[in-house]
């Protein structure tokens, strides 16, 4: 009747808004805006995604976690200002395809922390600087070398939340059982990663 | 504790929900040499302003408010810089290789500001003639008649647009 789809006659190409977006990314970058950059990219333990601030490499969530929901959780937790923009993340990717495919042992990535913070924070820490490629530890002795021996149960915890998962070792920490234990990712992703490091 | 019951998107959501309609509306306000650089700066514009916006606002209205002054700052430059039309054949249904209609484009360059503003903000963006009324700061009558004015000049200059497009 009258008019009344105009938008038919203003068609738009989705490469036209692809190529948009990348300016937007560009754009953002430049100034300062892009508080979180992020991308999923595929691997060995299912599709993961990534996210980074300017400060580093923020979150790695396994597929078995909504990636709608802790992307809605980083927009209310640290800040809205985030775009799907890869660049941000490319050493990432290309680091955790080496490691993936063997060829790397340890990660050369800045990492914001702005998620943990107290005991987790020191927990994490010390699992990232100290269990090192191919070795496991228990929840007992990282209690231990961080300094509270009887907080066994608290490491567990910081374990099962580390938002920074195959970066940060979390899979390197199993029972003094021998058994892997709990993981973020699920128990048949923490096996892949042990296995991965004992070059099965 | 208060919980927010307007918890806000990640920014990433806004640009894939309201990208095509923006870029609708800037094609039509600025025409589409100009549309790629209204549609950047808009949303960079609102990436900045985004933290600060109330949860229960009016998403796509406040974008099309972005859009609409970074349009008038693209034309004042583009008047001061002073760039002759281009000439417009009289061939028809010219499209681009994008299948931009050139007809269409030309048709609606030639509506005077604020009928192009209305028609492309109530016609391309859905919006209620109130917030128009905000947008162009006009009454709400005033908003809907340039609207009206606007149609009826596009139904004279290019009568296609009563026409389907996959039915042309």
């Amino acid at each position: 009747m009258i008019a009344h789809d105009l938008t038919e006659h203003f068609p738009v190409d989705q490469n036209h808004l692809k190529r948009l977006h990348t300016r937007l990314e560009l754009d953002a970058q430049a100034s300062d805006l892009l508080d979180i950059a992020y991308r999923t990219v595929d691997s060995t333990v299912g599709p993961l995604l990534l996210a980074a601030t300017p400060r580093g490499l923020l979150r790695v969530a396994f597929a078995n976690e909504s990636h709608d929901l802790v992307l809605q959780n980083l927009s209310a937790r640290i800040s809205p200002r985030m775009l799907e923009a890869p660049a941000r993340l490319d050493s990432v990717v290309r680091q955790l395809d080496e490691y993936f495919t063997g060829r790397r042992h340890s990660f050369d990535v800045s990492l914001d922390w702005s998620l943990s913070s107290g005991f987790r924070r020191i927990v994490l820490g010390h699992l990232n600087s100290d269990i090192a490629y191919g070795t496991t530890t228990s929840y007992a002795a990282l209690a231990q070398l961080s300094g509270s021996p009887k907080a066994v149960r608290a490491v567990g915890t910081a374990c099962a939340t580390n938002p920074i998962p195959i970066v940060v070792p979390c899979h390197r920490v199993i029972r003094s059982d021998g058994t892997v234990g709990a993981y973020r990712g699920g128990p048949v992703a923490k096996r892949a990663l042990l296995d991965l490091e004992r070059g099965r | 504790m208060k919980v927010d019951q307007h918890v806000k998107p990640p920014f990433e959501a806004v640009v894939a929900q309201y990208g095509a309609t923006v870029l609708r509306v800037t094609r039509a306000v600025v025409g589409p040499a100009d549309a790629d650089d209204a549609w950047s700066d808009a949303f960079l514009a609102a990436l900045q302003a985004y933290p600060r916006l109330p949860a229960d606002t009016n998403i796509e209205a406040w974008l099309v408010t972005i859009a609409h002054r970074k349009a008038i700052d693209i034309t004042r430059a583009a008047s001061r810089r002073a760039v002759p039309v281009a000439d417009t054949p009289e061939s028809p249904a010219r499209e681009r290789a994008d299948a931009h209609d050139l007809d269409l484009d030309a048709a609606v360059g030639a509506l005077p500001p604020k009928q192009r503003q209305a028609v492309a903000y109530h016609y391309l963006a859905g919006l209620p003639y109130s917030e128009i009324a905000v947008i162009l700061d006009s009454s709400v009558a005033a908003a809907r008649r340039a609207a009206a004015d606007g149609i009826a000049t596009l139904r004279r200059t290019y009568p296609l647009i009563d026409t389907a497009r996959n039915r042309q």
